[in-house]
């Protein structure tokens, strides 16, 4: 679009004046009461503070337990420090940690890291925070379903933790709880009670999250300040606005597939039974449904879940590194068709996950070509990160480092996924750790390391005080060297044919070379020091909430608007609701004295061409 | 000392094919892993705050580079799925005069079956260079047949029979494992497959004395769960002959209408355990259903029985 516009022509847009000034709308004043302001919040701001604070403390509970899986992988059966005295000192035990609980590991950690941590953080945490500051809204569409989104999690959060203390312990039926293992009451211990805790504390989170999803969608539609036109919101508001489309339709079905499995196993339905089912030598069901029905439900919510999983990484990392850049995010509308082509592709490669299931070759083909396009909105994605940085004035602070580090990462997550796309190589290495390696550099390399930019980059605005740019910069880079080390040599050994979910690895002769038993090794190793790094992070944090140095409204000269109001922000975010005149990435604009230019703030001159972001 | 080969032996026909996807796959990310990491590095080096360097006109959109950066990731998607989707095919459709085996998983162990009756635990034996068809099925949770050398993994499921079908071509002895997780001792649902030379496995069948194929087997159970009192000319009930079923289309009473489903081992399956659900036109529903009275194993050897059957004529 070349059109030329001034910025008070702008659809939408009138002139500031007496009769139509939109910064006369109705101001609610603060709630005084401590249990309104803090607790029970209805403002936004304090609940992506509750989702962020929840999401970090079970980011602690969802490393330690992965710390402990990686022990009894590198050194199978020995005693482990702590744990071993404590849980297993009994003689029949003789402190060896049990293979059920290993299981009991696995599935917890996976659950926790997925559905307490990274969704929370992403969509609950920053989408809260950011979605009516960046759009110049005083709050979400609806606060007080936005405060019932939040209070669905603590329940969630008790369940789960619970669980760990009921007759047969947590679920572990692995994180995603195929029948028939997950409702055969006696197929494992864990699915005593465990399992259908599990499945209750799994439905309350999901409900929390469809309740955000439909505030986050009606706020980014009704809500934009005047001037905000669809395409001039920052991506990370794109992102959480398709993220939220996303949610709103895939949550229902995981919704109905942990509804059903909960009937399975408490009230006797069978929808995921086969006819005559007994486990375990329990007395047969009537049976009647199919297991692999579940597996379809499950991947059809799990697939695009992924992507709400990464989409709102992918759009606050594509602000942070245009302003650390100093440079207009290169191809703004390609980013956001990119984004929008990735959600929706990923409503139709749920299958890839179902290659080994006996599905017909048909069926798996198709499958397997629409992975194979999801590459390219990806490629899309990182290319124009790179443009973004191409010709720059690059700042390399903490939250820009973590960013880089995301884009660099989720090339090799990416690349991975090629290679599981193609089913033929997946029947090999589906089930392996391969497998592994490819999440955790999604997850880890991907979306973690956008959650620490996000918080280096944000910190200042949610809380007031800077981080410690020093601080910062090590965990950056202890974190990543650490996290590759971890990570890596997993593609080897599940290209080996190592499989995952295995209590132990050298009960297999194939499995007991020094090279499988030194990379297993390597892998923990690197994996305690990753988990020791994070408490630089956690100091960092913490200290600087209570004494780091007090932050301007702008320490970072970014044009969004969030920018343009206090840090923290006061309860109404803004004192007149601010009126845009132009695309959030105008920086180093000729003509213009800083290399900033907020998008509240004119252009010298008054008259501009619209930016072309083709 | 370093002793891992990088990969699994290449033990069957498909392997090396399902390699050679592979190794281009590699080449395609090794490549892009390392061109778009030193463009990381290089420009987070050249364009860093206080460098001097030229930035006049840095783009900020270009349609043609969005082109390109499309037009090349779709092309080597195209072939990789091109490639893939023969493999794929391939993998699927097991050849005519493949050796079949039959599968049964439970928690935790591999329960094999061959034809000519001999049955072990955790161990499968073939010969080499012929064509193996696997007929598994699970007597609880889901499991997951996985031989490494092979390349080949396939889902076991309950109440259903999945197939897989590979050649071995070197003997010798590759690991098997369980590769869906299926409870307490997964890790140690396991064995091996040992891949003889023809002559071995010939001998190695009928080691122990040669005793009931699955087949007779098969016939010795038709008899005694009395399906012989209805299906073989029975004077007082009217049931159908089962000699020369299995493989052939049998038409099927849709309410008013008759449609035709192959016999295939899953239908004789369903016969058995669910008959009312598909009833043979022309028949009076009175088949007893068989559920949860014979085994997978047991079911297994009815069904070879009754494929033994299908050389001979049927009397309809
Ligand atoms: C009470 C008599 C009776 C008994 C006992 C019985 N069947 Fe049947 N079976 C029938 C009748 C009648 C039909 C045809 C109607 C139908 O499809 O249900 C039939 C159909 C079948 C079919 C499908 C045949 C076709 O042409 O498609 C199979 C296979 C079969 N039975 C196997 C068995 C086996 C194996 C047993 C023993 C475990 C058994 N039956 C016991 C009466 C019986
Ligand atoms: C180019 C993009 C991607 C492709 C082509 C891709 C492809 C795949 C495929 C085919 C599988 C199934 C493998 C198997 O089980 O055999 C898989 C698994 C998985 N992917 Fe991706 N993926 C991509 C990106 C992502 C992203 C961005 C995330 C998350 C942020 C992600 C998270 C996962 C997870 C968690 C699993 C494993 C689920 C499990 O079995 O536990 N992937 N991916
Ligand atoms: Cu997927
Ligand atoms: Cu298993």
């Amino acid at each position: 679009m070349h059109e030329p516009e001034s910025h008070e022509g702008a659809p939408g847009v009138t002139a500031p004046g007496p009769e139509s000034d939109p910064g006369h709308d109705h101001i609610h004043p603060a709630p005084g009461w401590f249990l309104t302001r803090y607790i029970f919040a209805s403002d936004h701001k304090v609940i992506g503070i509750q989702f962020l604070f929840s999401g970090l403390i079970f980011f602690l509970v969802g490393g330690m337990l992965a710390m402990a899986l990686r022990w009894q992988l590198a050194w199978p059966w020995k005693p482990m420090p702590i744990l071993s005295r404590l849980l297993w000192a009994e003689p029949s035990l003789g402190y060896q940690m049990p293979p059920e609980f290993y299981n009991k590991l696995f599935t917890m950690h996976a659950t926790i890291m997925i559905f307490f941590v990274i969704i929370p953080l992403l969509t609950g945490g920053f989408g809260n925070f950011l979605i009516p500051l960046m759009i110049g809204a005083r709050d979400m569409a609806f606060p007080k379903l936005n405060m019932l989104s939040y209070w669905f999690m603590p329940p969630a959060m008790v369940l789960i933790t619970y669980s760990f203390f009921v007759e047969g312990g947590s679920a572990e039926a692995g994180w995603t709880s195929y029948p028939p293992l997950a409702f055969a009451r006696w197929a494992t211990p864990g699915s005593l009670n465990g399992q259908t805790l599990w499945l209750l504390s799994l439905l309350f989170a999901g409900i929390s999250s469809i309740l955000g999803s439909i505030n986050y969608i009606t706020t980014i539609v009704m809500l934009r300040a005047p001037g905000m036109k669809l395409f001039r919101m920052p991506m990370t508001v794109w992102a959480m606005f398709i993220t939220a489309i996303l949610q709103a339709f895939a949550l229902p079905v995981l919704t109905s597939a942990l509804i059903m499995q909960t009937l399975d196993r408490v009230a006797g339905t069978n929808f995921f039974s086969p006819v005559g089912l007994t486990v375990a030598n329990a007395p047969p069901v009537v049976g009647g449904g199919g297991p692999i029905l579940y597996q379809h439900l499950f991947w059809f919510y799990s697939h695009p879940a992924v992507y709400v999983m990464i989409l709102p990484a992918m759009g606050m990392v594509s602000d942070i590194i245009a302003t650390f850049s100093r440079k207009p995010l290169f191809g703004y509308k390609p980013m956001v068709c990119a984004i929008a082509g990735i959600a929706g592709l990923g409503f139709i490669v749920w299958g890839h996950h179902m290659f080994q299931s006996g599905m017909n070759p048909a069926l798996g083909a198709t499958f397997m070509m629409s992975t194979m396009l999801i590459a390219l909105p990806s490629a899309i994605k990182v290319f124009n990160w790179l443009g973004t940085m191409w010709g720059g004035r690059i700042q390399f602070t903490a939250a820009m480092l973590n960013a880089v580090g995301f884009v660099s990462m989720f090339i090799i997550g990416g690349l991975s996924g090629i290679f599981m796309a193609a089913s033929p190589v997946d029947i090999h290495i589906h089930d392996t750790y391969f497998i592994v390696g490819h999440i955790h550099y999604v997850l880890f390399g991907g979306s973690t390391f956008a959650i620490f930019a996000a918080i280096h980059y944000w910190f200042p605005k949610i809380f007031g005080r800077m981080m410690n740019e020093r601080l910062g910069m090590i965990h950056f880079f202890l974190t990543f060297i650490f996290f590759n080390g971890t990570f890596y040599l997993m593609h080897i050994v599940g290209m080996h044919g190592h499989p995952r979910r295995i209590a132990d690895p050298t009960v297999y002769s194939y499995l007991q070379g020094a090279g499988v038993i030194g990379m297993n090794q390597f892998m923990t190793v690197n994996a305690f020091l990753l988990g020791f790094t994070q408490l630089i992070f956690v100091f960092n944090f913490l200290y600087s909430l209570a004494a780091g140095p007090k932050a301007s409204e702008n320490p970072w000269h970014a044009n969004t608007l969030e920018w343009t109001t206090s840090s923290p922000p006061a309860h109404y975010n803004f004192e007149r609701i601010p009126v845009v005149l132009h695309a959030p990435y105008e920086y180093s604009v000729p003509g213009v004295d800083e290399d900033f230019l907020p998008q509240t703030k004119p252009f010298p001159g008054g008259q501009r061409l619209e930016p072309a972001h083709s | 000392m370093w002793n891992f080969p990088l990969f699994p032996d290449q033990a069957s026909s498909h392997a090396s094919s399902i390699d050679a996807l592979y190794f281009f796959e590699w080449a395609v990310a090794i490549f892009f892993s390392i061109v778009i990491g030193i463009a990381v590095v290089v420009l987070a080096v050249r364009y860093r705050s206080g460098s001097k360097v030229d930035r006049t006109n840095p783009p900020t959109h270009s349609q043609f580079m969005e082109a390109i950066w499309i037009a090349i990731p779709f092309v080597i998607g195209m072939v990789m799925f091109a490639w893939g989707a023969i493999l794929f095919y391939d993998m699927y459709d097991p050849p005519g005069d493949a050796l079949e085996v039959s599968v049964v998983g439970k928690q935790w162990m591999w329960y094999i079956q061959h034809a000519q009756g001999r049955a072990e635990i955790n161990e499968l034996h073939i010969p080499v260079g012929q064509a193996v068809k696997l007929t598994m099925t699970s007597q609880d949770v889901i499991h997951s047949f996985f031989v490494p050398a092979f390349r080949v993994k396939q889902d076991v499921l309950p109440g259903r029979y999945t197939s897989l079908w590979f050649q071995p071509t070197k003997p010798g002895r590759y690991h098997l494992f369980c590769a869906e997780y299926c409870g307490t001792n997964h890790s140690v649902m396991g064995g091996w497959v040992e891949v003889m030379e023809p002559a071995a496995y010939e001998r190695w069948l009928t080691e122990g004395g040669s005793g009931p194929s699955m087949a007779e087997e098969g016939a010795r159970l038709f008899l005694q769960h009395h399906c012989a009192g209805c299906h073989r000319d029975s004077v007082t009930v009217k049931a159908p002959r089962l000699e020369g079923v299995y493989g052939r289309p049998v038409p099927i009473q849709n309410g008013k209408d008759v449609s035709f489903v192959t016999a295939d081992v899953a239908y004789i399956r369903d016969s058995i355990l669910r008959p009312k659900s598909q009833v043979v036109a022309g028949y009076e529903p009175i088949m007893p259903s068989f559920e949860g009275q014979i085994s997978e194993t047991d079911l297994l050897k009815i069904i070879a029985y009754i494929k033994s059957l299908s050389g001979k004529e049927a009397v309809r």
